[in-house]
C-alpha cells in the first residue's frame, strides 16, 4: 500500500480557495510547537506576527511600502515564468534601473530642472532594466546560453557597477567621501501619499501594474500567446506563435518592471543612491510570483502577505525578543506549507495497492 | 616559482567547496530536478559540520554531520518538489531561506569557538618536492575527496547502467516511467546525493578553510556552484575546469590588487561573473544543435497510474 | 484541546500584565545592528556594549535590538518600529543608517538618537565614533619593527575615509622606523566574507608580506597568518584565540562605557546632542595586550600610546606629503584637522597603490 499523487481532471476550485487557510493553520500549529520549545508564549508571538501589524495604520502603510517593489517585480517575473522563460536576475535589473534613473537625478542636482525630472527618471529606469534583461534573453535566443545562469551572473555585475559609481564618480562631494550620492532634489523624489507617512506614489503604480497585467493576460491575444507557449509549446508552434520572440518580450517587460521598482525605491523610501539598496527584492519576488500562482491578483495578495511576515517578524523581535533566525525559519516553513497545499489544487492523494500490471500503459 | 605553487594551492582551496557542491547539484540536475536551495543546504551543513567537529573533536565526524544535515535538508526539498509536485524553483528558494534561519539557530551556540582545521597530507620527501609536491601530495582530505567525487560521478553517469537510467529520467521522464523505472525514487536519491554534497561543501568552510563558524559564512558560494553546473553544460569534466577557472580568477584578482594593477577593484571582483557569462555564450555558440541541458530539467513529473 | 487553549490564554494575559508593569518605570533603549550579533566583529562588539549596559543599569532600563537590518529601504522602518515600541534612546550602529536615523529623528523630536560613524546631527540626534587611526599608528610602529621583509599586507574592506585614514596612519608610523617600508593593499569589497578574507591574506603573504593588517571583520586573516607562521593584527574584537602566537595587538571596539554614559545622561535628563569622536584617551576603543613581540617593541608601543593619550604625539602631524609629492594643507595648526581626517581621500607618499575612485 502506498500514498501517491494523482493529477485531477481539472483544477479544484474549492481547494484553490481553502488551501491558503490550511497552510496558515499548519504553519501556526508548527510555530506553536517551535515557540514552546524556545520558551516563548506562542499566542503572543502569533499575535505579534499576524495581528499586531494589521491593527494600526502605521504598520499597514509599512506593509504596502514593503510589498510595492515585491509586487512590481513579481508581476514581470510571472509573465516570464508563464512563458517558461526563467529570469532569476530581477535583482540585477532592479539595480540597473535604479542606477539609470539616478543618473538623471545626479546630473540635474542643484539645477532648476522642472517637473520632467521624475517622469524621465522612471522612463529611463524602465528602459535600462529592460535592456539589461535583454542580455540574457538574447544570449538565450541567439546562442542558446541558459538564461538562468546568465541572468543570475549579471546580478553580481550590476551590484559591483553600482558600488563603483557611488564610491567613485557619483559620490556626494560634500559627504566626506562616504559611498552615497547626495540626497535627491524634491523634483527627483517620488511624492508621498500621506503627509508624515511613508506610503508613496509607487504603491499606486504597483496597483496599476497589477491591473495592466490582469488585462494583458485575461483580455489580449498577446496574453493568450504567453500562456499557450508556456503551457503547451507544441500547440503554440502549430498556432504560429514564436517562442523566441516571447522570451525576448517577457524578459523585456520583467526587466522594465524591475528597473522601475528600483528607481521608485531609490527615489522614494531611500532618497539617494547607495550600495545595498535592495535587501534581496529580486529573489524574494520569485517566491512572491509562485506564491501568487503566477496570477496578477494572487501576486498582489502574496506580496502583501510576505510583507506582513517581514513587519511582523520585526515586531516579534522587538516585543518578544524572538531572534531574526526564527523569523526566517518561520517564513521558510510558511512558504513550504503554502506551496504544498497549493499543489492539492492540481493533484490529489490516492492510496494505491501495488498491482503493476494494471497500472502500466493506462496513460 | 614558489609564488606559482602558492597561488595554485590557494586556487585549489577556494575551488574545492564549489566543486563538491556543484558535483552534487550536477547529479541532481542530471536526474531532471533543479534544486536552487544549494546555498541553504550548504550553510546548514556548515553549522552542523562545525557543531559536530567541535563536540567530538573530530573533523571526520564533523564532515559526517555536515553530510547528514545537507541530506536532511534535501529530503525536505524532495518531499515538496517530488512528493507534492511543487514548483522546483520556488521550493529551492524557500529552502535557502529556511536554511539561513536554521543555521543561525544551530550555530548560535558555537560563535567564537575555534577548532583545529583539517590536517594536510604530508608524505616525507614526496610532499617537499618543489613546485608540485605540495599541490599534489600536501592537500587536506576534502580536496582529494572532491577529485574522487568527480571521477566517481563521471564513472557512474557514463559507465554504469544506473547512471544511464538516471540520465534517462532527466531527459525524458515519461519514457523512463514507461520503461518501468521508478522515476520519483531515482530522483529522490539524486536530490539526496546533491544535498549530501552541499552539506559536505558547507562543512568544508568551517572545518578546513576558516576553522570557526559565523552565520552567513557561505557568502553566496551555493549560487556560484549552481552557476558552475550550467557552465559545465552538465559534464563532470568541464565542471572541474569551471570550478578551478572560477577559483583562479577569484584568487588572481586579489593578487593583481597586491601587485598594484590600477583597475577599480569592483571591476576585478566582477571579472569571474563576466567571464562565466562570456565563456557560457562561447560554449553555447560553438555547440551545434542547441542546449545540452537535461530536457526534463525543472519540470514536474507525476506518474500516470 | 480547549484546556490547553485556556492555559495559553492565561499565559498571554499574565505575560501582558508583566510587560505592562515593567514598561511603565523603565527607560527603553533600542539598538539597530547591521549584522547578526554572532558575527564576532562589528555587531558583536556593539552587542557586548549593550550587555555591559544591561549589567550596569539593568534595573533601570530595558534594552531591545533588531539585528541584520540592511542599510537600504528597511532601515528607516526598523528605527521607527523601535520608536513606536516605546524606546526613548536609540543607537543606530552603522554608517548607512545616517539618513534614515535623521529622517526618523526629525519626525519624533522627543526621542533621542545616537548614530555611529556618521556626520549628520540634529538637536535630538548625536553622533559617535572612535579615532581608530590612533591605534593604527601604533600598529604601524610595531609592524615596521617586526617585519623582516619590509612588506606589510593590508586587507581593506571599502575605500572609505575610515579605512584610508587607517592605512595612512599605519604608513606614516612605519616610515618613521623604516623609510623604505612597503604596503600591499587588497580591497575585499566586503566587510564580511571569511573565505575571501582568508584568500586575501594568503595572496598578501604569498607576495612577500610578513605582517597582516585587516580592516575587515572576521578572524579569518588572523587564522591564515597563524597557519603560515606570520604575524597579524586583529580588528574590532580580541582575536588572540585565533592566533595565540600571531596576534601582536588588536584594536578593540569598547562601546560599553559610552553607552552607559549616554544612558545615564538620559536617565538624569541631561542628554544633549553631541559629536563624540573618542580617541585612546576616551573609552571608545582600547588596544588589546601587546603580545608576541620583544620587550623593547612592546615598550615603544606603550610609550607611543601614552604620548598619543597625553596629546604629545599626533599621528597626522604636519608636514604630510601626499602621494603626488605635494605637501598636504595643514588645517589644524601643526596637524591635520578632524574634518580632513574624517573625509580623507588621499594616500600619503610611500604607498605605491592607487586609491580606488580617484
Amino acid at each position: 500500500m502506498q500514498l501517491v499523487l494523482e493529477k485531477r481532471a481539472e483544477r479544484s476550485g474549492t481547494i484553490a480557495l481553502v488551501s491558503p487557510l490550511i497552510a496558515v493553520g499548519l504553519t501556526i500549529a508548527t510555530m506553536v510547537i517551535l515557540f514552546a520549545i524556545l520558551g516563548k508564549n506562542p499566542l503572543l508571538a502569533l499575535h505579534a506576527y499576524f495581528i499586531a501589524p494589521l491593527t494600526d495604520g502605521y504598520s499597514l502603510q509599512e506593509i504596502a511600502v514593503k510589498a510595492t517593489p515585491l509586487v512590481m517585480i513579481a508581476i514581470g517575473l510571472s509573465l516570464c515564468y508563464l512563458a517558461k522563460a526563467w529570469n532569476i536576475g530581477a535583482e540585477g535589473q532592479f539595480l540597473i534601473g535604479a542606477v539609470a534613473g539616478s543618473w538623471i537625478a545626479v546630473r540635474t542636482q542643484g539645477t532648476d530642472a522642472g517637473a520632467w525630472v521624475l517622469p524621465a527618471m522612471l522612463i529611463l529606469a524602465a528602459a535600462a532594466g529592460a535592456l539589461y534583461a535583454l542580455i540574457p534573453a538574447i544570449c538565450k535566443v541567439r546562442f542558446g546560453a541558459s538564461e538562468i545562469l546568465t541572468s543570475l551572473m549579471l546580478v553580481y555585475v550590476a551590484d559591483l557597477f553600482l558600488d563603483y559609481l557611488v564610491r567613485g564618480p557619483w559620490r556626494d562631494p560634500h559627504g566626506f567621501n562616504f559611498p552615497t550620492t547626495a540626497e535627491f532634489d524634491p523634483v527627483a523624489t517620488v511624492p508621498l501619499l500621506i503627509e508624515g507617512g511613508r506610503l508613496h506614489l509607487g504603491s499606486i503604480i504597483a496597483l496599476l501594474v497589477v491591473a495592466a497585467a490582469a488585462i494583458l493576460l485575461g483580455r489580449t491575444i498577446k496574453g493568450f500567446e504567453i500562456r499557450v507557449v508556456g503551457a503547451a509549446p507544441r500547440a503554440a508552434r502549430f498556432g504560429g506563435f514564436k517562442a523566441d520572440r516571447l522570451v525576448i518580450l517577457t524578459f523585456a517587460i520583467s526587466g522594465a518592471l524591475a528597473g522601475l521598482a528600483g528607481i521608485i525605491e531609490v527615489a522614494g523610501p531611500i532618497g539617494h543612491l547607495q550600495p545595498g539598496i535592495s535587501p534581496g527584492y529580486g529573489f524574494t519576488a520569485i517566491i512572491v510570483a509562485f506564491l501568487g500562482r503566477l496570477n496578477p491578483l494572487g501576486i498582489l495578495v502574496a506580496g502583501l502577505f510576505l510583507a506582513l511576515t517581514f513587519i511582523g517578524g520585526e515586531q516579534a523581535q522587538i516585543a518578544m525578543k524572538i531572534p531574526l533566525d526564527v523569523t526566517k525559519v518561520f517564513q521558510g516553513i510558511l512558504l513550504f506549507y503554502v506551496l504544498a497545499c497549493d499543489s492539492l489544487i492540481l493533484y490529489r492523494f490516492k492510496l494505491v495497492f501495488p498491482n503493476r500490471q494494471v497500472t502500466r500503459g493506462a496513460g | 616559482m614558489e609564488l606559482v605553487e602558492a597561488i595554485i594551492l590557494s586556487v585549489l582551496a577556494a575551488s574545492t567547496p564549489l566543486l563538491i557542491a556543484a558535483t552534487g547539484e550536477l547529479v541532481t540536475e542530471r536526474s531532471g530536478v533543479l534544486n536552487l536551495g544549494v546555498e541553504g543546504m550548504m550553510i546548514v551543513g556548515a553549522a552542523c559540520g562545525f557543531a559536530g567537529a567541535w563536540l567530538t573533536g573530530s573533523i571526520f565526524i564533523g564532515a559526517l554531520f555536515g553530510i547528514a544535515a545537507g541530506t536532511l535538508m534535501s529530503l525536505i526539498f524532495a518531499l515538496m518538489a517530488l512528493g507534492l509536485a511543487v514548483n522546483q524553483v520556488a521550493t529551492g528558494l524557500a529552502l535557502t531561506i529556511l536554511g539561513v534561519g536554521l543555521s543561525g539557530l544551530i550555530g548560535a551556540g558555537f560563535v567564537g569557538e575555534r577548532i583545529t582545521p583539517a590536517a594536510h597530507l604530508h608524505i616525507p620527501g614526496v610532499t617537499d618536492i618543489p613546485l608540485f609536491g605540495r599541490v599534489l601530495f600536501g592537500e587536506d582530505g576534502f580536496v582529494y575527496v572532491s577529485i574522487a567525487l568527480v571521477i566517481g560521478v563521471s564513472w557512474f553517469l557514463y559507465r554504469t547502467r544506473a547512471g544511464l537510467i538516471l540520465r534517462a529520467c532527466g531527459d525524458n521522464h515519461a519514457s523512463a516511467h514507461a520503461l518501468g523505472y521508478p522515476v520519483l525514487r531515482i530522483r529522490t536519491f539524486a536530490v539526496m546525493f546533491g544535498g549530501a554534497c552541499a552539506g559536505l561543501a558547507g562543512a568544508y568552510l568551517p572545518l578546513a578553510y576558516t576553522p570557526f563558524f559565523i552565520p552567513g559564512m557561505t557568502a553566496g558560494r551555493g549560487w556560484i556552484a549552481l552557476a558552475l553546473v550550467v557552465f559545465s553544460s552538465w559534464r563532470p569534466g568541464r565542471l572541474v575546469v569551471g570550478a578551478y577557472l572560477f577559483g583562479a580568477v577569484t584568487i588572481l584578482q586579489l593578487h593583481a590588487q597586491g601587485w598594484g594593477v590600477g583597475i577599480p577593484s569592483q571591476f576585478m571582483s566582477a571579472l569571474p561573473y563576466l567571464a562565466t557569462v562570456v565563456v557560457l555564450v562561447l560554449i553555447s555558440r560553438a555547440r551545434s544543435g542547441g542546449s545540452t541541458a537535461p530536457a526534463a530539467l525543472g519540470t514536474v513529473f507525476v506518474p500516470d497510474r | 484541546m480547549s484546556k490547553s487553549l485556556l492555559a495559553l490564554a492565561a499565559g498571554l494575559l499574565l505575560a501582558g500584565s508583566i510587560s505592562a508593569a515593567s514598561a511603565a518605570d523603565k527607560l527603553k533603549v533600542g539598538f539597530i545592528y547591521l549584522g547578526p550579533i554572532g558575527d564576532l566583529g562589528w555587531t558583536y562588539q556593539h552587542d557586548q556594549g549593550r550587555l555591559a549596559l544591561v549589567k550596569e543599569l539593568g534595573d533601570k532600563i530595558e534594552t531591545t535590538y533588531l539585528e541584520n537590518v540592511p542599510e537600504g529601504p528597511d532601515a528607516e522602518r526598523s528605527i521607527e518600529q523601535l520608536v513606536r515600541a516605546g524606546n526613548k534612546l536609540i543607537f543606530t550602529t552603522s554608517f548607512g543608517y545616517m539618513d534614515p536615523t535623521l529622517k526618523v529623528a526629525k519626525k519624533y523630536p522627543n526621542v533621542h538618537f545616537e548614530h555611529a560613524t556618521g556626520y549628520k546631527r540634529n538637536p535630538n540626534m548625536s553622533t559617535y565614533s572612535a579615532k581608530w587611526w590612533q591605534g593604527r599608528y601604533i600598529q604601524g610602529l610595531i609592524a615596521a619593527k617586526m617585519s623582516k621583509t619590509g612588506v606589510l599586507g593590508y586587507i581593506g574592506s571599502f575605500p572609505i575615509p575610515e579605512v584610508v585614514s587607517g592605512i595612512n596612519a599605519t604608513m606614516l608610523a612605519a616610515q618613521t622606523i623604516n623609510p623604505n617600508i612597503k604596503v600591499k593593499i587588497i580591497w575585499a569589497n566586503t566587510w564580511f566574507d571569511p573565505g575571501k578574507e582568508a584568500d586575501a591574506a594568503k595572496a598578501l603573504i604569498d607576495q612577500g608580506a610578513d605582517i597582516i593588517m585587516q580592516h575587515t571583520d572576521s578572524p579569518a586573516a588572523m587564522q591564515i597568518a597563524s597557519e603560515r607562521g606570520k604575524l597579524a593584527f586583529g580588528q574590532d574584537s580580541e582575536m588572540i584565540k585565533f592566533g595565540p602566537k600571531t596576534q601582536l595587538t588588536s584594536i578593540l571596539d569598547t562601546w560599553g562605557p559610552y553607552y552607559i554614559e549616554r544612558v545615564k545622561a538620559e536617565l538624569a535628563g541631561t542628554w544633549k546632542s553631541e559629536d563624540s569622536w573618542g580617541g585612546l584617551d576616551s573609552h571608545m576603543f582600547a588596544m588589546a595586550p601587546y603580545t608576541n613581540m620583544p620587550d623593547e617593541v612592546k615598550k615603544m608601543a606603550e610609550d607611543a600610546q601614552a604620548a598619543i593619550i597625553s596629546g604629545k604625539l599626533h599621528p597626522f602631524k604636519c608636514p604630510i606629503v601626499g602621494q603626488d609629492g605635494k605637501p598636504v594643507e595643514c588645517k589644524g595648526g601643526d596637524h591635520l584637522d578632524d574634518g580632513q581626517i574624517l573625509g580623507m581621500n588621499f594616500y600619503v607618499k610611500g604607498i605605491d597603490d592607487k586609491l580606488p575612485g580617484k
